[in-house]
C-alpha cells in the first residue's frame, strides 16, 4: 500500500517537471543565500578569532607602562625578579594591498603553549633569529610580502594578516628598541615583589576578550545576517507557493487513495517523507550554491572589512559539518514552515470530500483583518524599539518590525488601491479585470509581500549607500587638503623634504601621529599646524567660537564623530588623555570609515606631550602636483611609491568604498530574482485554479489570446503597486540604516540624499520581473485547448 | 657526565626525531668551527669555572640529597645550560636554559627557563662566581661557597652549598672521553658540598640539610650520531667513599660505561671502560614511559655490589627535553644516596 500510495504522489512531479524545478529551485536558493551568508560570517569570524588569538596571546594578561613603550631594563629587571614576562613588539609592514600586522616575540620567554609562542619553536628557530632573521606569515600573507625585502617563512599556524617575527627583527623593522608590552604568563613562581616595586609605571592588563575586532565587525555581519534572513523569507514563498500549488492540483489523487483505502496519518507521513526527500535534495544543492555565492563575495567582503575595520580575512573558505548541517536543517525547517498549512490541510480533509479547489486560495476577511492587527502589532513594536530600545538590537527590531508591519499592511492597501481603481472601470470586461484581480488577491499576496520585501530593502540599502557615497565623496574632497602626499624614510630625507618646500615656496603639513587608548578604547592622536587651509576646508560637525583660532594657538583639540557619540562628548568638555592629562574639545568633525577614535591636537602639543610618534608623513600644498613629484623624485630621490597625489588616493577611497558596498549590490539583484520566482510559483499556482472562473468570460466571447494578455497586464499592475507602495517603506527603511543603525553601529550619522532615477530603473526591473513571471502562465493561458475550458461547464467539481 | 647535554642542545636542532640519526637531541652533530676539547687542556681555576663560549654546549649542574628533620628525603636539581646557536663565541649567539626541580614525598615538581644570550636575563661570571637565569641563582663568593635558588609555580628553594674538598677532574685531568670513537668533552665535579636552607612547597617550608654534587661540563659534540641516551649516577657512601659512573647506550644495544672512584681521602681515579657494570633489575612506568628505576651496580676493582634505587619513581623532568632525575637510595655492599639520570627513554 505505501508504495502504491507512494508511486501515486510521485507520479504528480513527473507529469509536472516544471513545478518540482520551482519547488527545488525555490528551497535551494533560500538555502544558498542563507547558508552563504553564514559561510562568509563564519569564515570571518574564524578570522578575526585566529588573528586576536595571535595578537592577545589567547587569553593571557599583558603588563603595560602608563608611559608608554617598556625599556629592555624594565623587563630583566622584572624576570630577575622572578616575573615570568616576555615582551611583545607590535607593529605594521608594508604589504600588498594594504598592511599586514607585525608581531615580536620572544621565543626565548614566550608561553610555548600559546600560539604566540607556538609560531617560533625549537624546530624554526634558527631561521627565524639573528641578523637575517625571516618573517613569518601563513602563505597568503606571504605572497602580499614578497616585495618587503626581508627572508619570509611561509608558517601555516599564522592567521591570516598577520607576520610574526622575532622580536631582535621586529625592533630592526620598527626602528625601536623598547617593547610595546611584556605577555604576563599564566603559570607565575611561588614568590615574587609587588609589580610596582619594580617600576611604579607597571600595571596588568586583563586579557583582550579576544573579541574587539568582533564587536566592532558585528554589525557588518549583523546586516549580513538580515540580508540572509530576508533572502531565506522570500525563498520561502516560493517554496510555500510551489508546494501550495502541488496539493491543491493532486486534490482528487488524494481522495481516490484515502477512498482507495489510504488512511489520511499514512497521507500525511508520505507527504512529509515526499518533502524531506525534496528539502534534502534542495538543501543540498542549496548548500553548494552558497558555497559558490560565499567564495564568490569572500573576496569583496573581505576588502569591506579591512577597508572599514582594518580586519583581515583571508584564505579560503573552509566546510565545517556544522555549516553544511545547519543549511540542511535550515531548508528542512524552511520547507516544514512553507508547507505545514497544507499539510495540516489533508490531514483534516473528510476522505469523500469534494475537492474544493479554491480552498488553499481563499483568504476570508476575517483573515485580511487579522492581519491588519498583526501589521499595527508589529509597527507598535518597531515604534518601541525606537523611542524606548537603544543599540544596535534596538535598531534592528525596529527595522524587524517596520518591514514585517509594511508587508502585512500590503494585502488591505492594495485590496483598497483596487478597490479604488474599479470605479474608474467603464464597461464590463474592465469592472471584471478589477474584481478579478481583486479576487486573486489573497492568493498573490505571499508573493507580493516577498515583491514589496525585496524592492523595499533594494530601494533602503540602496538609497544608503548613495547616500554614504555622495557624503563620502565630498568628505574626501574637503578632507584631502593637500595636493601630494608624501612619506619619508628617515630624518634625512625629512631635512631634505623641508629644504625642498622652503626653495620652491610649497606650503608643507605635517601628518604625524600616534596611537594611544583614549577612555579605554584604541585612538589615533594626531597633530596638525596651524594653516589656513584646514579652517577653509575642514568642515566641522560642531564647534565653539574660535575654535580653529584657540587650536592656531596651540590648545584645545578636535575630535572626530565616532568619539564625539561614544563618549557622548561635546565642544567644550575635557577629554583625558594618555599620559594622564587633558584636553578641552574645540570640535568635532565627521570622519567616515575609521573604526577607531580620532584626537587632533596642535602639533606642539603632540610632540611636546607623547615620544612615539610616527613621523613621517607630510602633505604637500602645490597647485602642480605632478611637477612637485618629479622634482621630489629627481631633487631627493624620494621613491615614487612613497608619493600619492590627491587625485589618486581619491581615487583609491572610492574603489574601496565600490568594493565594500558590492556585496549588497549583489545580494539585492539575488533577492529581487528571488522575488520574482515567488510570483512565478503564485501565478503558475492560481492559473490551473482559476480556469473555472475564466471559463465563463472565454465563453461570454473573450479570446483565450485576450485573457492571456489581461493575465499579463494584471501581474504588471499587481507589480507597479507594490512598487508603489514599497517607495514609502524603502525610503522609511533608508531612513532606519542611516540614522539609527549606522549610527549605532559605525558611529556616525549620514544626511539622507534621495535618487529617483535609481528607483526608475527598479520600477522597470520589478515589472520586468513581474512580467517575465506571468509571461509562462499567460501564454499557458492563451493556448489553451478550448476543450479544457468547455470541461469546466460539463464536470463542475 | 648527564642527559644534559642533549638538553642544552635543543635549542639549536629539531630533537625528537634527531633522536636516532644524530644521536639524542642532537648531541651527534657535527661541530663545524665550534672549539673542540683538547687532552692536553688543563683547568684553571676560578677561570674555568665561568663559560666557554667557543664550545658549543656546557652547563652548571648541581644536585642534591636532602633530609628534613624528620629524616623525609627530598631531592633537588639548579641546571643552567649554556648553547650557542653559532660558533664564534658571541655572546648574542648563546641561548640559555635551565632546569630546578623538588622530588618530594608528594610529587616531583620542575621548572624550566629559557633566556636570549647577551640579553642580560641569564649569564655566568667566574669571579665572584655568579650564574643565574632570571631569578634563579648560584651565586658565591666562590664556586665552594654557594648560595642556591630557584622556584617554580609550586615550589622554591634557598640553600647554602660549601665544599671543603678539592675539584675532581673526570677522565685524563678532566678530558672526559665518551666513546670508542674519541667523543670527549671536559668534565670537572665537586662532590663535597654539605648543604643546609629550606625548601618551600604550596604548605609551607621545610629547613633541609644534606649534600650536593655539581658537575661542570663544556663540549661541542659530546656523543657519538650513534649514541641514544644514557644513565649516570653520582653516590655518596656512608663510608666516606663517592662513586660517579654513566652509561652511553647505543643504538646497536651495546653501552660504554666509565666512570670515577673517589675514596674517602678525597683522591680519585678513572675507571677504564668497562670496569663497571650497571645492570637495570626494576623498571617504573613514569609519564607513559617505561624506566628503569633500580640498578645493581659492581665495581670487582672496589668490591662493589650494590642497588641503587629511585627512591621518588616519579621524578620526571616534563620538560622541553623530558627526561628522568631524582634521588636514589643504594643497598648492598657500599650503603648510601645518590642521583641517578637517565636520559633517552
Amino acid at each position: 500500500m505505501t508504495r502504491a500510495v507512494l508511486a501515486a504522489l510521485l507520479s504528480h512531479w513527473r507529469r509536472r517537471p516544471f513545478q518540482l524545478v520551482t519547488l527545488i529551485l525555490g528551497l535551494a536558493l533560500a538555502t544558498a543565500l542563507w547558508s552563504g551568508v553564514q559561510a562568509i560570517n563564519a569564515e570571518a569570524r574564524k578570522s578575526y578569532d585566529a588573528a586576536s588569538e595571535t595578537l592577545t596571546g589567547g587569553g593571557l594578561s599583558n603588563v603595560i607602562s602608563t608611559e608608554g613603550p617598556i625599556d629592555h631594563e624594565t623587563f630583566i629587571a622584572l624576570r630577575r625578579a622572578g616575573w615570568l614576562v616576555s615582551p611583545v613588539i607590535d607593529g605594521w609592514l608594508p604589504a600588498a594591498n594594504g598592511r599586514v600586522r607585525l608581531i615580536g616575540i620572544d621565543p626565548f620567554t614566550a608561553p610555548g603553549d600559546s600560539t604566540i609562542g607556538a609560531a617560533i619553536g625549537p624546530d624554526n628557530i634558527t631561521g627565524v633569529t639573528g641578523r637575517e632573521g625571516a618573517i613569518l606569515a601563513n602563505a597568503v600573507t606571504a605572497e602580499r610580502l614578497m616585495d618587503f625585502g626581508r627572508p619570509i617563512q611561509v608558517a601555516d599556524g599564522i592567521a591570516p594578516g598577520l607576520a610574526v617575527a622575532d622580536i631582535t627583527v621586529a625592533q630592526e623593522i620598527a626602528g625601536e628598541t623598547a617593547y610595546t608590552r611584556l605577555i604576563l604568563l599564566d603559570e607565575q613562581p611561588l614568590r615574587q615583589p609587588p609589580l610596582t616595586s619594580i617600576a611604579p609605571h607597571l600595571i596588568v592588563e586583563a586579557p583582550e576578550t579576544a573579541e574587539d575586532l568582533a564587536r566592532l565587525t558585528d554589525s557588518f555581519h549583523l546586516n549580513l545576517t538580515a540580508f540572509g534572513m530576508l533572502s531565506f523569507a522570500v525563498g520561502l514563498f516560493i517554496v510555500n507557493g510551489a508546494v501550495g500549488l502541488a496539493f491543491e492540483q493532486r486534490r482528487p489523487m488524494f481522495r481516490t487513495l484515502r477512498a482507495l483505502g489510504a488512511t489520511s496519518r499514512r497521507l500525511v507521513v508520505l507527504l512529509i517523507a515526499e518533502l524531506l526527500l525534496f528539502s534534502l535534495v534542495a538543501g543540498a544543492l542549496g548548500i553548494v550554491l552558497g558555497y559558490g555565492i560565499a567564495s564568490l563575495l569572500l573576496p569583496d567582503v573581505a576588502a569591506t572589512l579591512r577597508g572599514l575595520y582594518g580586519a583581515t580575512v583571508e584564505g579560503a573558505l573552509t566546510l565545517a559539518p556544522t555549516w553544511w548541517l545547519g543549511g540542511l536543517g535550515i531548508a528542512i525547517a524552511g520547507t516544514a514552515l512553507a508547507s505545514i498549512g497544507s499539510l495540516w490541510q489533508v490531514a483534516r480533509m473528510p476522505p469523500l470530500a469534494p475537492a474544493k479547489p479554491r480552498a488553499w486560495a481563499m483568504v476570508s476577511a476575517g483573515a485580511m483583518r487579522l492581519q491588519l492587527i498583526l501589521a499595527v502589532a508589529a509597527f507598535a513594536v518597531a515604534l518601541g524599539a525606537l523611542f524606548v530600545g537603544g543599540g544596535l538590537v534596538g535598531g534592528f527590531i525596529l527595522l524587524g518590525g517596520f518591514l514585517i508591519a509594511a508587508a502585512l499592511l500590503l494585502p488591505s492597501v492594495l485590496s483598497l488601491s483596487l478597490a479604488l481603481l474599479a470605479r474608474t472601470a467603464r464597461g464590463p470586461l474592465t469592472t471584471w479585470f478589477w474584481a478579478d484581480t481583486r479576487q486573486q488577491l489573497p492568493g498573490l499576496s505571499l508573493a507580493l509581500m516577498a515583491l514589496l520585501l525585496a524592492l523595499a530593502a533594494n530601494i533602503g540599502v540602496g538609497t544608503m549607500v548613495s547616500s554614504f557615497r555622495t557624503t563620502f565623496t565630498g568628505w574626501l574632497d574637503q578632507r584631502l587638503v593637500s595636493q601630494l602626499y608624501v612619506t619619508v624614510d628617515n630624518p634625512q630625507e625629512e631635512a631634505l623634504l623641508r629644504g625642498f618646500v622652503r626653495e620652491n615656496a610649497v606650503d608643507i603639513l605635517p601628518i604625524w601621529h600616534t596611537d594611544g587608548d583614549v577612555l579605554g578604547a584604541p585612538a589615533e592622536i594626531y597633530g596638525v599646524v596651524d594653516n589656513l587651509v584646514y579652517s577653509e576646508n575642514w568642515p566641522l560637525l560642531s564647534s565653539q567660537d574660535g575654535t580653529w583660532e584657540t587650536l592656531a594657538a596651540g590648545r584645545g583639540a578636535l575630535i572626530n564623530e565616532q568619539l564625539s557619540r561614544r563618549e557622548n562628548l561635546r565642544p567644550g568638555d575635557r577629554i583625558p588623555m594618555p599620559g594622564g592629562w587633558d584636553v578641552e574639545v574645540l570640535g568635532v568633525y565627521s570622519d567616515y570609515g575609521n573604526p577607531l577614535g580620532q584626537v587632533v591636537l596642535p602639533l606642539a602639543t603632540l610632540t611636546a606631550r607623547y615620544s612615539d610618534i610616527d613621523r613621517s608623513d607630510f602633505g604637500l600644498l602645490t597647485d602642480d602636483p605632478d611637477g612637485t613629484r618629479t622634482a621630489l623624485i629627481e631633487t631627493i630621490g624620494i621613491p615614487p611609491d612613497r608619493m600619492i597625489d590627491q587625485r589618486a588616493l581619491k581615487a583609491f577611497s572610492m574603489q574601496v568604498f565600490d568594493r565594500t558596498f558590492a556585496v549588497t549590490g549583489a545580494l539585492n539583484v539575488l533577492t529581487l530574482s528571488v522575488a520574482g520566482l515567488a510570483i512565478l510559483t503564485s501565478l503558475l499556482t492560481l492559473s490551473a485554479m482559476r480556469l473555472p472562473q475564466l471559463a465563463p468570460v472565454w465563453a461570454l466571447g473573450v479570446t483565450r489570446a485576450r485573457l492571456g494578455w489581461i493575465e499579463l497586464l494584471r501581474a504588471l499592475i499587481l507589480a507597479a503597486l507594490t512598487f508603489v507602495l514599497a517607495l514609502p517603506v524603502g525610503v522609511g527603511l533608508a531612513w532606519v540604516l542611516l540614522a539609527v543603525i549606522n549610527v549605532e553601529a559605525f558611529g556616525w550619522r549620514l544626511p539622507m540624499s534621495l535618487f529617483p532615477r535609481d528607483w526608475l530603473w527598479l520600477a522597470v526591473a520589478s515589472l520586468l520581473a513581474a512580467g517575465l513571471a506571468s509571461l509562462w502562465p499567460a501564454r499557458q493561458l492563451a493556448k489553451r485547448p478550448p476543450a479544457d475550458l468547455i470541461r469546466v461547464f460539463s464536470h463542475e467539481r | 657526565m648527564n642527559a644534559r647535554a642533549c638538553i642544552a642542545n635543543l635549542i639549536l636542532i629539531s630533537w625528537s626525531c634527531a633522536a636516532h640519526a644524530q644521536g639524542f637531541a642532537g648531541l651527534g652533530q657535527t661541530t663545524d668551527g665550534f672549539e673542540l676539547p683538547k687532552p692536553a687542556t688543563r683547568f684553571t681555576f676560578p677561570e674555568d669555572h665561568g663559560s666557554h663560549p667557543t664550545f658549543r654546549i656546557e652547563w652548571w649542574y648541581v644536585t642534591a640529597n636532602l633530609e628534613s628533620a624528620d629524616g623525609t628525603p627530598y631531592g633537588i636539581q639548579w641546571t643552567l645550560f649554556r648553547n650557542a646557536l653559532s660558533p664564534g663565541g658571541a655572546a648574542g649567539d648563546q641561548a640559555w636554559m635551565a632546569h630546578a626541580a623538588v622530588s618530594t614525598p608528594d610529587g616531583h615538581h620542575a621548572a624550566e627557563r629559557f633566556a636570549r644570550g647577551a640579553s642580560g636575563q641569564a649569564g655566568v661570571t667566574a669571579t665572584p662566581f655568579d650564574a643565574f637565569i632570571d631569578e634563579w641563582q648560584m651565586t658565591g663568593p666562590s664556586l665552594n661557597d654557594l648560595r642556591l635558588t630557584a622556584q617554580g609555580n609550586a615550589f622554591h628553594y634557598d640553600l647554602a652549598l660549601k665544599a671543603d674538598g678539592p675539584f675532581i677532574l673526570q677522565g685524563e685531568a678532566g678530558f672526559s672521553v665518551k666513546s670508542e670513537a674519541g667523543q670527549a668533552s671536559h668534565y670537572y665535579s665537586q662532590p663535597f658540598y654539605e648543604v643546609s636552607g629550606t625548601i618551600t612547597l604550596k604548605d609551607g617550608s621545610t629547613p633541609v640539610t644534606g649534600r650536593a654534587w655539581l658537575d661542570r661540563e663544556w663540549s661541542s659534540q659530546p656523543l657519538t650520531a650513534t649514541q641514544t641516551g644514557w644513565d649516570w649516577v653520582s653516590l655518596h657512601f656512608n663510608s666516606g667513599e663517592k662513586l660517579m659512573g654513566y652509561r652511553l647506550r647505543d643504538e646497536d644495544g651495546s653501552a660504554y660505561t666509565v666512570g670515577t672512584w673517589i675514596s674517602a681521602d678525597q683522591t680519585s681515579h678513572a675507571l677504564a671502560p668497562g670496569d663497571l657494570t650497571m645492570t637495570a633489575s626494576d623498571f617504573s612506568d613514569v609519564a607513559g614511559r617505561r624506566v628503569p628505576t633500580r640498578w645493581d651496580i659492581t665495581l670487582p676493582d672496589k668490591d662493589v655490589t650494590i642497588t641503587s634505587e629511585a627512591i621518588y619513581p616519579d621524578s620526571w623532568m616534563d620538560t622541553l627535553v623530558p627526561y628522568w632525575e631524582g634521588p636514589v637510595r643504594v643497598t648492598g655492599s657500599h650503603p648510601g644516596i645518590g642521583y641517578l639520570e637517565m636520559s633517552g627513554y
